[in-house]
């Protein structure tokens, strides 16, 4: 009798070449980020230095041989990749003089990665409990109340909910500091940035903890004499967090991208009100540097998550 | 004392579009050493007596009157930590497709030694030993490599094997096989049946197959139960059904099975099966009969026996005593018996 | 055993054999209905779905006809009057409060249309603005879904019919798109395009609409055509293999008639739920760029940018943030409501 085997040894060579797939798009998509946000900001009408008031045109041409900007195109955007890969060297902000837009980067990053971890373990956390909780009680009223409000969180635009949490418990109640560059003052930041990706995993974690509780493998733990806890924490919540997993890259993406405004609201000094600034300011090699900084992070992120999903579930084939 | 005995089993579905009566007044009783094959079609409610038994039915059914009885102790009302202690242990089950019926994410040795390790006092080692010698007993090739793997590693037949190995970890007294062979190729399907045969004769349990295979039936089972919308339309030794069918749906069936012998026509079934939403009054396989009469279509018919191996539920039955003059009717409204 | 057997006389003539038609009585078929009729009834039956239809149409015939009627306009600075110094007391009003000339009229006897939700820093009746907002962010979200929609099946058919290296390469386009980071590359695009769309448009009508608004709509139809046509492939590839289809060519059908019978009804559902989702991702992007103040140029506002402005103001008239904010939450929420319901009733796959 001769049963085929699937997988088996092939497995990790065909993970490792998944992998290496994956690290060669992530390596491809930065490089496009890069290109992109330095034709672009090239194309701009005029120059970088068309915001700059009172700018006389020998100045202007001062500026830009100070910053390489006369030399030909395609010898700039070499420079700049080389810079980049090589250096990690953004150029200088055109705006704080003296300061490396690297510099402001690094100075921004550590405020707001805690704020995005702490926002992301509280997210992770609380949305797999009620999540879990409300398919357990599936149709009874805590299930109905979190659906609810889950429902309405993931209807909010995180600006309008960092707002409004701003106006109820900075200004009316005057529990927690309006302004972010303390510790207190990052109660409500926190829990701004927190409150999608909680309401988004409640309900992701519902629908697929519902969906296992469904399968066949299921009814099989019961036929086999499991409790109903272990059958629970055992068999189902195993398989109902997979797609967690999934959802962890563009989580952190948003809440990346969520961090740009929350930090405008609350004034935190991290990177995403230094990117909004930059913005309203025409920084452009600090835009650019934010920019791609935090597309990497953003790549990154995912593809640790798409990996992750991989190695977790072996039912995956890989192609 | 019959080791299983169910009794006048009713389990219903509470659904959106109403109350669904899956099982409707099933009884039975099953001795030691008997295969049980238990034939209908989809929705004829031969599952969910399954489930019913094993008390695993989905979160809306209920079993809403009857009594299970297992060695003389009820099962029904029972609760749920002596439901436990019989699941896995006395009474085992295997499912129709092995594809779906382990868990992906577990090795097949966790998910063996979960099931010994529960209601036995083995330790882990021990309990390693027995799944392999499960395994070994199923004929699974390479035991100790299985044990590390995933189930999508292996085969549909291998992963049957599997689950045949955990259900008969614990050395249960009733084994309960629903569509065993439905998902797996033509040749796989005989191998599981033989392998499922000789343990049985090995290890001396019951087995209760379900299936909509007469085929399968005719090969492995003592008795057999005949199932249409939720009721036991006949029963009786194999023998009996398959020679002496009394029920106008067992013919009807036996009629639709291809046969390379005979030059007579496949006689398919015509109609569909009854909406168990909307069961009818009568007989409710009058719609689909043939020979339906006035009476077939007003009112259900009682189950009668027919000799001492053999109860039938049908009109026909009737009929047939009234014509030979074997039923006659006093005037005190009492109706007669068969023979 | 003497079983009983009737509870009456017996009647010989219930043993006749029963018609045709007794048979057929005894059983209640289901009305049989067609895809799109079950669907709708489905969807009626949905209260949470149907009430958050009437709800976006509510709030969608309100901002198209209110501006219409109402007797203050968008733009319109009330203490602003030609050949007259600017009348302050305009600017700032709480709800049903009145600016100083107003109040003169008033006290003559004349009926003044009262400001319901006050008026902005600039003197503008705030409550115009909301409506004249939620017309805009409603049409972005609405046109966005339309160029994504377009686009997304333009390629997506293209690509699931070429096949072979035409698809190859679309694909890998897709894969590079999808994985850039959408918001930040929105953003840069937004912010470099307001500018050089500009000096392009000065003077066109296309200037009406605004540079900004214009430079979000190219952002869209750039990133987020690629799940539209991701879909529209998917479909196309897993339809062509589909049985059915197959049946179908091999009785003889043109392609065609399978595209018209076959292709169409079974992907249209799935199509028009992924864009009506998409319309609250498109408004939700709009507000996001109008908060950095990349969205729709001023005096134009949308939500998003009458939130943003509201800011300013926050400790003395929050219920500037918390109108537009209410009714950004109410659309988005009813629109993704409405587009599960949809889903529901009308992806068959779904369907128990």
């Amino acid at each position: 009798m001769i049963e085929k085997i699937q997988g088996g040894l092939g497995m990790n060579t065909k993970l490792l070449f998944y992998i290496l797939k994956r690290l060669a798009l992530a390596a491809l998509t930065v490089w496009v980020v890069i290109t992109l946000s330095f034709f672009i900001m090239r194309a701009v009408p005029g120059g970088p230095f068309l915001g700059e008031k009172a700018v006389s045109e020998t100045v202007i041409k001062q500026l830009e041989a100070k910053y390489g900007l006369d030399k030909p195109l395609l010898t700039q955007y070499f420079t700049y990749l080389k810079d980049i890969v090589t250096r990690f060297d953004f150029g200088p902000s055109l705006k704080q003089r003296g300061r490396d837009v690297v510099d402001i980067i690094k100075d921004g990053m550590r405020t707001s990665i805690k704020l995005g971890l702490i926002a992301a373990s509280i997210a992770l956390v609380s949305g797999i409990v009620l999540g879990a909780a409300a398919a357990l009680r599936r149709n009874k009223l805590i299930d109905k109340i979190i659906m609810v409000i889950t429902t309405a969180f993931v209807s909010m635009p995180s600006f309008i909910m960092g707002s409004l949490l701003l106006v109820f418990f900075a200004i009316k109640l005057g529990i927690f500091p309006a302004n972010g560059s303390t510790t207190a003052g990052l109660v409500l930041p926190v829990i701004t940035l927190a409150l999608y990706p909680m309401a988004y995993i409640t309900r992701l974690v519902r629908s697929s903890m519902l969906d296992v509780l469904g399968q066949d493998y299921i009814r099989t733990a019961r036929a086999k004499g499991v409790s109903g806890k272990n059958i629970i924490f055992g068999h189902a919540l195993k398989n109902a967090l997979i797609p967690v997993i999934t959802y962890c890259g563009p989580m952190l993406a948003g809440i990346v991208t969520g961090s740009l405004v929350v930090e405008k609201i609350f004034a935190v000094p991290g990177i995403g009100r230094a990117f909004v600034n930059s913005i309203t300011g025409r920084d452009y090699p600090l835009i650019m540097g934010t920019t791609i900084v935090l597309s990497v992070l953003i790549v990154i992120m995912n593809l640790v998550s798409d990996i992750l999903y991989k190695i977790v579930d072996p039912r995956i084939t890989l192609e | 004392m019959p080791l299983l005995e169910i009794k006048d089993l009713h389990t219903y579905f509470y659904t959106d579009a109403g109350k669904v009566k899956a099982v409707n007044g099933v009884s039975f009783s099953l001795e030691r050493g008997k295969v049980l094959g238990i034939v209908g079609e989809s929705g004829s409610g031969k599952s969910v007596t399954a489930y019913s038994i094993m008390q695993i039915l989905e979160g809306n059914g209920e079993i809403v009157s009857g009594s299970i009885k297992l060695d003389g102790q009820e099962l029904v009302g029972a609760g749920e930590e002596v439901m436990k202690k019989v699941r896995g242990n006395r009474i085992s089950m295997i499912f129709q497709d092995p594809m779906t019926s382990l868990n992906p994410t577990y090795t097949i040795g966790k998910q063996l030694m979960e099931a010994i390790m529960l209601h036995t006092n083995r330790s882990k080692k021990e309990a390693y030993d027995r799944a392999v010698e499960m395994l070994r007993l199923v004929n699974v090739n390479e035991p100790l490599k299985r044990m590390k793997q995933y189930p999508f590693e292996l085969s549909g037949g291998m992963r049957q094997r599997v689950m045949i190995a955990m259900a008969l970890a614990c050395e249960p007294d009733i084994l309960i096989a629903d569509e065993p062979t439905t998902a797996l190729d033509v040749t796989i399907q005989a191998q599981i049946l033989e392998l499922m045969k000789s343990l049985q004769e090995e290890l001396g349990m019951v087995i209760i197959l379900i299936t909509h295979d007469l085929g399968v039936v005719a090969q492995m089972c003592d008795e057999v139960i005949v199932m249409y919308a939720g009721s036991i339309c006949e029963q009786g030794t194999v023998d009996e059904i398959f020679y002496n069918p009394c029920h106008e749906y067992t013919k009807g069936l036996l009629r639709s099975i291809p046969t390379t012998s005979d030059v007579e026509k496949l006689m398919p079934i015509p109609g569909t099966p009854i909406d168990l939403l909307n069961m009818p009054k009568g007989c409710p396989f009058a719609p689909r009969c043939e020979n339906a009469m006035k009476i077939c279509i007003k009112q259900p018919a009682e189950t009668i026996k027919i000799n001492d191996n053999h109860t039938a539920a049908c009109w026909m039955n009737v009929k047939k005593g009234i014509d030979e003059g074997k039923i006659v009717f006093d005037n005190d409204m009492e109706g007669g018996d068969l023979q | 055993m003497n079983k009983k057997i009737f509870s009456l006389h017996p009647d010989l003539d219930a043993f006749m054999p029963a018609s045709e038609a007794e048979k057929e009585y005894m059983v209640e078929m289901r009305q049989s209905t067609t895809f799109f009729k079950d669907g709708v009834k489905r969807l009626l039956k949905n209260k949470v779905a149907t009430a958050s239809f009437i709800i976006i149409l509510t709030i969608a015939l309100a901002s198209i006809i209110l501006p219409m009627v109402w007797p203050y306009s968008y733009d319109a600075m009330l203490g602003v009057s030609p050949g007259k110094p600017v009348d302050s007391s305009y600017n700032n009003l709480r709800p049903f409060e009145y600016g100083a000339t107003e109040l003169r009229l008033i006290e003559q006897g004349e009926k003044v249309f009262p400001h319901i939700f006050g008026t902005d820093s600039s003197g503008r009746d705030y409550f115009i603005r909301v409506v004249y907002g939620t017309r805009i962010s409603l049409a972005v979200g609405f046109f966005a879904s339309i160029i994504v929609l377009v686009i997304g099946i333009t390629v997506g058919s293209i690509s699931g019919y070429a096949g072979g290296k035409i698809d190859l390469y679309v694909m890998r386009i897709v894969d590079i798109i999808y994985s850039l980071p959408d918001m930040l590359v929105v953003i840069l695009l937004a912010s470099v395009l307001r500018v050089s769309l500009a000096g392009v448009i000065e003077g066109s009508v296309l200037a009406k609409i605004g540079s900004n608004i214009i430079s979000l709509f190219i952002v869209f139809g750039v990133l987020y055509w690629v799940s539209m046509a991701r879909l529209i492939r998917g479909q196309i590839l897993s339809l062509r293999e589909q049985e059915y289809v197959l049946a179908t060519r091999a009785t003889g059908a043109k392609g065609s008639w399978i595209i018209r019978k076959h292709l169409i009804p079974n992907s249209i559902g799935v199509v028009i739920i992924s864009t009506a989702l998409q319309i609250p991702s498109a408004i939700f992007t709009e507000s996001y760029l109008s908060f950095l103040g990349l969205g729709v140029n001023a005096p134009m506002p949308s939500l998003g940018s009458l939130a943003s402005e509201a800011l300013n103001g926050l400790t003395s008239y929050p219920f500037r943030l918390v109108i537009p904010a209410v009714v950004i939450s109410l659309i988005v929420l009813s629109l993704n409501l409405f587009g599960d319901g949809l889903r529901d009733a009308f992806d068959p796959k779904l369907n128990k």
